[in-house]
């Protein structure tokens, strides 16, 4: 034995767990993530269960299972839970969600495993996503239509799935017509409006408000006043057809609820689901998640303005970052001198890589938000002040700061690349009477260009999932107005934005609802995550593809 | 290779001018980024350096004292365009301190004057400055109130500002001593329409008067409530003071300082004497209660000012003697005779019997300023609500100057030392940057939250360098090619991950797993090698084929599901532990039977999750350094007879050292800068301690948590700026050695 440990197995045993604990981390972490995040998309069975209480009373709970937890009952019986009849060490408990938020003190319930009675999962339970308050649950009894039911008799569950079905698409419809009503039409007289504010501010400033451009911008504010009244009719009218219909459902305490249709975004029946409407509710979910903007103060709904926000800004950098790295490596690789100073600065930039990212966010909102920001507007925008129009944080800000947060990683990633072009290739292409600037162009750049790219994509990848910097110079819980929009000049930069990774921090940790929120988190960490390996892999195939390229040219 | 010059080779020009185009393009691009880079350092230091400035005074303006009799108090308006003055006279006198064109004055030229008494005052008195009333004993122990009010008016833009004297209790007198014996000294402050009057009788008798105020619901009528009491307490008063809650009267005698409370229904009790013991502090010359009003500040003989306030003992909260300002050299036994505090901030002014001007902070211990400036000789001495200015008295001659003082509470000492903060026990590192109200006394000691980045930093490292250093060495030195080719990108993809995904799964997954199943989590750590050891030694003892098998790297890839398995092993009989050793709640047994505090988001979440976020940058780089040993010294000293074991550990390493140790510097700036993690997988608080289940603050998410609230420009802006830069250099620094270590360990080993 003691021989054994003196030949060193042991400890190289030791070094090869360590391997498989960084493995179980990586693998079990990303796994973790994915089964998190997906599991949220997939149509969860609704339970109907009867509960047994203390005082032999029993009760239903119809919802969601969400958790099962295995306590010590010493833990249960210090927090005053007391269970007759059960003597076991631990029980296990179930979290429900059982949704119906405005009608049950919280949304998520504990249920103790000995206190159920029967657990069924009936066919006709449906779950109705709502615009507000979260899920309800329930059995669906009634359609109703200006108040009266839509039915003669009491209808068959087909009947009323297939009259509900209906219903749903138009007030979807209706529903959808009005938001873009809002947010386009309406929404560029507001824009406008607002323009001719600070226009007429504008030229108060520059005492050019003659009575005649007065009179310019009062005809076009009343015309779009006028405008404005007849789309909000439209609007009205709309809203009045849409509340025509309701639902009436009988919840878990066996009361009948009216629902109104405008409201309801969609009403499936998990438990009566194929294995194919499964799959087919999956992707649909998936697709509602990218594509659709958050309700409730973000802990229900889609991503769609984080995923937006999120891309916009990576691009933006791209746009500022990829020039000047490369400029700045092919100076320090190409023309300036080898010495000692050069040396320096490299290892300097390579550090500045290491720099925490708060420090740039400082630097960010000290330097380019209030100093240059605050300038640009006493120059540009003097007619919205006091408000700011670029002297707070906003889109553009976000982006050069992390432009420069990044700038090391392209330099870097760029000059190595330069640095694997063989040195032959240059001396021939000077040799054949090329300029050094026409090497560079024709024969150097286009060589590099895959460790150009290699350096944008592991920039971007950084940038994306970047948090501490964006929380001081951009980055917003929800963002009224997308970055990009139909108004004149389009792209507005002084807006702010959402992002996923800031999405995640603030659902997971600043919502009021923190339970209801986590699928979400997970879902939304699981798209962050798919997005950043997905660029790493395709950095590093990149990189590997380019070193086999040269090294067959060095021989 | 001599490269022969272009135009030989027959260049045109046009191309000889775009090639020194592109040279100058590019230098200047290359050079202007490496600049920006740079512009963050300077930035930093550019935010930062004010908060160490000092004071500066500059003369602006002088001019004669308007109005007659001798000075009582001066004043000054918010924007310092108009002061006042009282006179011993009871005289009220506004005068412009710029020249005010809109009301045709010149600097010193009199605005607004009013005799406010009938008769020549025996007293008079002023509330703290924020408070602003001031207060005229006339004969026959009645007092008149009167408050400087200022009205200010916008046109077109520009703001016009005039004065107003505005006669408090409707210009009526109020009677504080109902024996109608006239008050020689007089103490008052008010709070709403509640009043508090102390003053001394030409009789030697010592009054206190607490006046309430109730509203007649029908007619509107205010009529006042007086509850009054006379001190039983004999010899001269020296000075007189109320604080601004009404709650407490200060006595200032030769050698004693008695403090009373007063009740809310105005009963007049003896709360505690303070013994001036002439041999430890000379003869009081001046007193004078902080911005705040919980500090009183004497002012001696010898120019030495002592700070005292309330600290909670054994005996409930007392009045003790905290530190003290030296003004002039102590021997020159120049008497402080007049202390002036400032609105908000815990900065005070003195002024020397030989006429300097001192300026102190009390929290930061700061002697900020002591001099005549421009050889004026102060005899007294005012400053503006935003203190920017002050109006200094000097003869028949008034003086503004302008003051520049914007960050006093900031010292080196105070951000890295102790500091006994108003209402402390003791000296204590206290980080507490704002809170509800504007005479806060700010704490900003660095030192609880850089405390916290280095616990959390060293709990992170105490996690990631065993795992991945002993990863790397596996990876590099014991493993086949092509398995290293999938295992090495996998551990390095870690790297990548938004570390705001580490954090949250952190705070909302491992912190309640960690909670719930403590001794899991410890057991996990524990057994997981034990385990490891024991599959060793059995495998020691396996036919030769199947050891054959296990070389190669293949040992990692089989140690997996072993690992997974005793990992959940010691998950799922963690409850049974706590039952059994720990009565069902480790939690609770931890608090109650050891002591120990236990967060839920604690510094062992930390120190997992970003150990986690740590190990891939330590791994890729010691592998690196691992695996570029030259072949040649390892397959030598494997041919001499050594074991693998052997090679690695005394060849190998030994080699590879400094790339190892430039691996964990990489890591420990990585951990001491990363900020999401901390942020959401700890609680946040400023404490220190280095229990493990207890959390911390960093500075990184310190910054990220209070800098969008801070207000740009301010001590507590320009600190947080600091945090950064801190960071910034040491991260920076710890980097560069690694960097330099690691190219000069290239260096070598190109030469092996």
């Amino acid at each position: 034995m003691k021989d054994w440990f003196k030949t060193g197995r042991p400890w190289i045993w030791l070094t090869a767990g360590a391997v498989s604990v960084s493995l179980i981390a990586v693998l079990g972490l990303l796994a973790l993530i994915a089964w998190r995040g997906l599991s949220f998309f997939w149509p969860a069975e609704i339970h109907e269960i009867q509960v047994q209480a203390s005082d032999g009373s029993t009760k239903t709970v119809i919802g969601e299972l969400y958790d099962t937890e295995e306590v010590p009952m010493e833990r249960l019986a210090e927090s005053g839970i007391v269970l007759e009849n059960y003597s076991e060490e631990t029980l296990e408990r179930w979290l429900l969600k059982v949704g119906n938020r405005e009608y049950v003190p919280l949304d998520f319930m504990w249920i103790m495993e000995p206190q159920i009675v029967a657990d069924a999962k009936p066919l006709d339970v449906a779950k109705i996503e709502r615009s507000k308050n979260g899920n309800f649950y329930g059995y669906i009894t009634d359609v109703l239509e200006q108040g009266e039911s839509v039915f003669n008799s009491s209808p068959e569950q087909s009947e009323l799935r297939e009259e509900l079905a209906q219903r749903i698409e138009r007030v979807l419809d209706i529903n959808d017509q009005a938001e873009d009503l809002q947010n386009s039409e309406i929404g560029a007289i507001n824009y406008r409006l607002n323009q001719l504010r600070l226009e007429r501010r504008a030229l108060a400033l520059k005492e050019q408000l003659t009575d005649s451009e007065e009179q310019r911008i009062a005809a076009e504010e009343a015309q779009l006043r006028a405008d404005y009244k007849v789309l909000e009719e439209e609007l009205f009218a709309m809203r009045e057809e849409a509340s025509r219909d309701s639902i009436v459902v009988r919840d878990m305490r066996g009361m009948d609820v009216t629902i109104p249709m405008y409201r309801v975004l969609d009403v499936t029946f998990p438990n009566d689901m194929g294995a194919i409407a499964k799959v087919g509710y999956f992707f649909s979910q998936i697709g509602n998640f990218v594509s659709e903007n958050p309700r409730e103060a973000n802990t229900e709904g889609g991503v769609f303005p984080a995923i937006f926000g999120t891309v916009f800004m990576v691009l933006l950098m791209s746009v500022i970052v990829t020039p000047f790295g490369v400029v700045a490596a092919i100076y320090l690789h190409e023309y300036a001198g080898k010495n000692p100073v050069t040396r320096l600065i490299r290892i300097a930039v390579i550090n500045l890589a290491g720099v925490p990212s708060i420090v740039y966010g400082v630097f960010g909102l000290g330097f380019f938000v209030y100093m240059v920001g605050g300038s640009l507007d006493q120059i540009f925008y003097p007619e919205a002040l006091p408000s700011p129009t670029f002297g707070t944080p906003g889109v553009m800000w976000s982006a050069i700061t992390l432009a420069i947060l990044t700038l090391p990683v392209v330099i870097v990633s760029t000059e190595e690349g330069l640095s694997r072009i063989p040195s032959s290739l240059r001396e021939g292409s000077l040799a054949l009477g090329a300029t050094k600037a026409e090497t560079l162009w024709r024969i150097i750049i286009p060589m590099a260009s895959p460790a150009i790219m290699t350096g944008l994509i592991l920039a971007v990848a950084r940038a994306a999932g970047e948090v501490a910097p964006l929380m001081l110079v951009g980055v917003v819980k929800s963002a009224p107005m997308l970055p990009v929009d139909g108004n004149f000049p389009y792209f507005h930069l002084d807006r702010k934005f959402m992002h996923l990774g800031f999405h995640i921090y603030d659902v997971g940790f600043q919502s009021p609802n923190v339970e209801a929120a986590r699928p979400l988190v997970y879902a939304t960490s699981f798209l962050l995550v798919t997005v950043i390996v997905g660029l790493n892999l395709t950095a590093i195939s990149v990189r590997n593809h380019l070193r086999e390229k040269y090294r067959s040219l060095e021989h | 290779m001599a490269v022969q010059s272009p135009t030989a080779l027959g260049a045109s020009s046009k191309r000889l001018v775009k090639d020194r185009l592109a040279r100058w393009g590019v230098t200047t691009g290359g050079v202007a980024v490496l600049v920006a880079l740079l512009l963050i350092f300077f930035y930093l230091l550019y935010v930062v350096e004010p908060i160490f400035r000092g004071v500066e005074l500059e003369q602006q303006r002088q001019f004669s004292v308007p109005g007659t009799g001798q000075t009582v108090a001066l004043g000054m308006e918010e924007q310092s365009e108009i002061g006042y003055r009282f006179s011993d006279t009871g005289e009220l006198t506004y005068f412009a301190l710029l020249p005010k064109p809109h009301m045709q004055a010149q600097t010193g030229q009199v605005l607004l004057q009013q005799q406010l008494t009938e008769v020549k005052p025996t007293a008079f008195t002023q509330t703290q400055p924020q408070n602003n009333r001031f207060a005229y004993a006339l004969p026959g122990g009645k007092v008149q109130l009167v408050e400087a009010k200022f009205k200010t008016r916008f046109e077109n833009g520009q703001r016009f500002t005039e004065p107003r004297i505005n006669l408090v209790n409707d210009g009526e007198l109020i009677q504080v001593d109902p024996a109608e014996q006239d008050l020689v000294q007089l103490a008052y402050e008010y709070d709403g329409d509640a009043m508090l009057f102390a003053a001394v009788t030409d009789s030697g008798r010592i009054i206190v008067n607490a006046f309430t105020a109730s509203r007649n619901f029908l007619t509107g009528q205010v009529s006042l409530k007086s509850k009054f009491s006379e001190l039983e307490l004999s010899g001269p008063v020296k000075a007189l003071s109320v604080t601004p809650d009404l709650r407490q009267v200060l006595v200032l005698q030769p050698s004693r300082l008695a403090i009373f409370d007063v009740s809310r229904s105005g009963v007049v009790t003896e709360r505690q004497v303070l013994a001036l013991d002439k041999r430890r502090f000379a003869e009081v010359t001046s007193m004078q209660l902080l911005a705040g009003a919980s500090s009183i500040m004497l002012g001696h003989a010898d120019g030495r000012i002592t700070q005292w306030f309330e600290v909670t003992t054994d005996e409930g909260r007392r009045y003790r003697y905290i530190r003290d300002f030296q003004t002039a050299p102590k021997a020159a036994a120049n008497a402080v005779i007049d202390i002036v505090p400032e609105y908000f901030r815990r900065t005070f002014y003195s002024i020397s019997a030989q006429g300097e001007l001192g300026v102190f902070h009390t929290t930061s211990e700061a002697d900020l300023y002591f001099a005549k400036t421009a050889g004026v000789s102060a005899e007294r001495a005012v400053v503006d609500p935003r203190a920017n200015t002050l109006l200094v008295e000097s003869g028949d001659q008034l003086h503004v100057f302008s003051l520049d003082n914007e960050h006093p509470e900031v010292t080196w000492s105070g951000l890295w030392q102790e500091v006994w903060y108003e209402g402390y026990p003791e000296p204590q590192y206290v980080w507490q940057s704002t809170s509800g109200s504007d005479d806060f006394e700010p704490k900003f000691s660095l030192v609880p939250i850089s405390f916290g980045t280095i616990k959390a930093a060293a709990y992170a490292m105490l996690f990631a360098v065993p795992i991945g250093l002993a990863a790397a060495i596996y990876t590099a030195y014991f493993m086949s090619a092509p398995v290293r080719k999938i295992v090495k990108p996998t551990v390095e993809i870690m790297e990548a991950l938004p570390t705001v995904i580490l954090g949250f799964l952190a705070g909302l997954w491992l912190a309640p797993i960690a909670e719930t199943h403590l001794p899991g989590i410890i057991a996990t750590i524990l057994l997981v090698p034990a385990a490891i050891i024991l599959f060793a030694l059995i495998s020691s003892k396996l036919p030769k084929q199947v050891r054959n098998y296990l070389s190669d790297g293949r040992a990692a890839l089989v140690l997996i599901p072993l690992v997974v398995l005793v990992g959940y092993f010691a998950f799922s009989m963690s409850p049974l532990v706590e039952q059994w050793l720990f009565d069902g709640n480790v939690r609770q047994y931890l608090t109650n039977e050891l002591g120990i505090t236990f967060d839920q988001r604690n510094s062992l979440v930390v120190g997992i999750a970003m150990g986690f976020a740590v190990i891939p940058t330590i791994f890729s780089i010691a592998e690196d350094a691992v695996f570029s040993v030259p072949k040649h010294l390892s397959n030598g000293s494997l041919a001499l007879g050594a074991t693998p074991w052997q090679t690695l550990s005394r060849v190998v390493l030994l080699t590879a050292s400094p790339g190892i140790f430039s691996a964990v510097m990489m890591g420990l700036g990585r951990a001491v800068g990363e900020t999401m993690i901390v942020l959401m997988a700890t609680g946040n608080t400023p404490i220190m301690d280095w229990n493990i289940f207890e959390g911390m603050r960093t500075l990184s998410a310190n910054i990220a948590v209070e800098m969008p609230e801070s207000e740009v420009g301010s001590s507590h802006y320009r600190i947080l700026f600091l945090a950064a830069f801190v960071l910034f250099v040491f991260t920076f620094a710890f980097n560069t050695l690694a960097e330099l270590v690691r190219q000069r360990l290239r260096d070598k080993y190109s030469s092996m």
